[in-house]
């Protein structure tokens, strides 16, 4: 009992109960099943450090699909490298992984600098044009990014140990899942640490953090800087995952689907980004699969299939703000009967009233000039 | 009355702030001794909240400058609290989606040893270092009598609850000097005794004696705590002296409450 107090051994945990989840599930699953986990892992990764980004710290991004490109480009140029060369290993694609999600990160930085400087509509207005530019510039540069068509991601088959008939879809599984479940962990131990308290403190009220000792700018920062890693290594699984990096897979309505996800799942908390990026990839798959029995021409299914999903986020966001503010991770605690932590009700008693009835001795405070 | 040259003194020195035209603070002139209590007061638009604001750094003084421990102060609100001086809002500002424990452990922030990677790889140290944290934010709840309401949510508590909390998370800093804003804006009487009380035995606080500037406008908790007042008047310091002599100064009566008004009835202050 006491081993479990320490933060380190109940999360490590709960990561091996993950990864053990993990092993069951993808090994009774179709490979086509499997294919969805590993875009799955995905969103969770990125979905994750959006909530410490949004919900904790409380700077909006609607680019985050943008980052999640910076590592997916990053892995797939690295890769390729690898592969040319005929270097293989079970370390080579954690490398590259790790290199797409150090790479984010550092790019997260810099726009945390100016992030720090925003505030509102105006850094969603800076994060949004980042997510619509940033994936553009493939076109700009063709000969490294080969425009729209993007880069193609070779990766080493599952490694042989694991068995003749371990399915490629199944092991992008492991690796997207295995991210994410890496992503959460660490992510988890920031959260309960001082560094997570100061990520609110700042969402807050930054006056008093400040006060406090807090270095505003510093702090918001480190969380786009966190933020950014976690998106980066979700591009970097995801391109494992599609085995391709193409502007097309990290467009301005996976920013969005990112967003609801985070939302929909209860905003600020890391279990709620798993339930939000499970339903909007579900959701997603679901409509996709809907529209395609209707059995519609070509072109406006095709059109449908891009559209319906985001609409579908739209209208769930919409009434998940009305019903359901604290999201599925609010409502799941409200059922297990753990105290919301998000209720915000405040009745504060009229402290002024009381004060100048019980005080009136004292000289009114603007007496002065009559 | 003066002490030979304290360690912990504040010097207010000549301080100017010009907004545009408009003059918030006219060449201003005071000191915080070591141990003492000293109330600023004056009517709305004094220039009062202008003072706290430059002594904090959210205002640069237009000329004029600050001598905090024997060297100038350059001040910046987020390393107030590194130079031992902690600051309470007169908004209580409180940070709203943490518990009150939680509110106390930020403002601690300073005295964290466990760094960002023992906080990422959740390491014993961290753990060590919030359990400090957790228990010292704990222990100063408790000496302000509001050790219950430490996972209660701010909006949840009464607001003179959350004034002593916020009042805890400046003193867990272990500040030097306290600028109150307003500490006793809407408080009851009872609560007020408390205050002052507590604002009385800041400056005998054993190892961590720590002087006050408090801003107010109740008169009586300014006469009963302070060792000295300071009026300011249109961003003018029309007076300063013990409260008695300021109790009795004609000048602060008829800037305070408006010529035509009889000094004596209106500033029977003393409880």
């Amino acid at each position: 009992m006491a081993l479990l107090r320490s933060t380190l051994v109940r999360h490590l945990v709960l990561l091996a109960l993950g990864a053990l989840a993990l092993v069951l599930l993808t090994g009774s699953l179709s490979t086509f099943h499997n294919y969805e986990l590993a875009g799955l892992g995905a969103y969770v990764c990125t979905a994750a450090g959006l909530t410490v980004l949004t919900g904790l710290n409380g700077q909006i991004s609607l680019g985050h699909a943008a980052l999640m490109a910076i590592g997916g480009y990053t892995v797939a140029l690295l890769q390729i490298r690898f592969s040319d060369r005929a270097i293989t290993g079970l370390w080579v694609l954690p490398l590259s992984l790790l290199a797409g999600a150090a790479v984010t990160g550092v790019a997260a930085a810099v726009v945390g600098v100016a992030a720090a400087r925003l505030r509102g509509p105006y850094l969603a207005g800076v994060t949004l044009a980042l997510g619509v530019a940033l994936p553009a510039l493939t076109s700009r540069f063709t000969s490294v990014f080969k425009g729209d068509q993007g880069l193609s991601v070779p990766f080493d088959p599952p490694p042989a140990s694991l068995g003749a008939n371990f399915a490629v879809e199944r092991w992008q599984a492991w690796i997207s899942l295995g991210a994410a479940l890496i992503v959460l962990f660490f992510l988890a131990n920031l959260n309960r640490s001082a560094i997570g308290r100061h990520f609110r403190a700042v969402r807050d009220d930054e006056v008093a953090a400040q006060l406090s000792g807090l270095s505003v700018p510093r702090v918001q920062i480190l969380a786009f800087t966190v933020s950014g890693v976690a998106a980066g290594l979700g591009g970097g699984v995801f391109a494992v995952s599609l085995q391709t990096a193409s502007p097309g897979s990290f467009d301005l309505t996976l920013s969005l689907a990112l967003l609801s996800a985070v939302v929909i799942g209860g905003l600020g908390s890391l279990a709620g980004a798993v339930w939000g990026s499970i339903i909007v990839v579900y959701l997603g798959i679901v409509l996709r699969g809907f529209v395609d029995d209707l059995g519609l021409s070509a072109a406006s299914a095709q059109k449908l299939h891009d559209n319906l999903p985001n609409a579908a986020f739209g209208l769930l966001l919409v009434l998940v703000m009305l019903i359901l503010p604290g999201g599925i991770q609010g409502l799941l605690r409200r059922l297990a009967g753990v105290a919301p932590v998000d209720r915000l009700r405040r009745g504060r008693p009229e402290p002024f009233a009381a004060a100048i009835a019980q005080h009136s001795s004292s000289p009114p405070p603007s007496g002065g000039q009559q | 009355m003066n002490s030979p040259a304290p360690e912990s003194r504040l010097s207010v020195q000549g301080v100017t702030v010009r907004f545009g035209g408009l003059t918030a603070l006219d060449d201003v002139s005071f000191e915080v001794a070591q141990g003492h209590v000293v109330g600023v007061i004056g009517p709305n638009g004094s220039g009062k909240t202008t003072l706290f604001n430059v002594i904090c750094g959210f205002v640069r003084p237009t000329s004029g400058s600050l001598t905090w421990q024997g060297k100038t102060l350059r001040p910046r609100p987020d390393r107030l609290v590194r130079a031992g001086i902690a600051r309470t809002l007169q908004s209580v500002g409180l940070f709203e989606r943490l518990t009150a424990l939680e509110n106390v452990m930020v403002g601690a922030a300073r005295a964290r040893k466990a760094g960002f990677a023992s906080a990422l790889f959740a390491l014993p140290r961290s753990d060590r270092d919030e359990q400090r944290l957790r228990d010292e934010a704990l222990d100063w709840l408790r000496r302000l009598d509001v050790a219950d309401a430490a996972n209660r949510l701010p909006g949840t508590l009464p607001y003179p609850v959350q004034k002593r909390v916020s009042l805890a998370r400046a003193l867990i800093s272990r500040p030097r000097l306290l600028l109150l804003d307003e500490p006793a804006g809407g408080l009851g009487a009872e609560d007020m005794t408390h205050l002052a009380g507590l604002i009385r035995g800041l400056p005998e606080a054993g190892e961590w004696p720590c002087s006050v500037l408090l801003v107010e406008h109740h008169m009586d908790l300014v006469m009963s705590v302070c060792d000295q007042v300071v009026v300011l008047d249109f961003g003018r310091l029309v007076a300063s002296g013990t409260p008695d002599d300021v109790r009795s100064d004609p000048v602060v009566a008829a800037a305070y409450l408006g010529t035509d008004v009889p000094a004596e009835a209106e500033l029977r202050a003393t409880p």
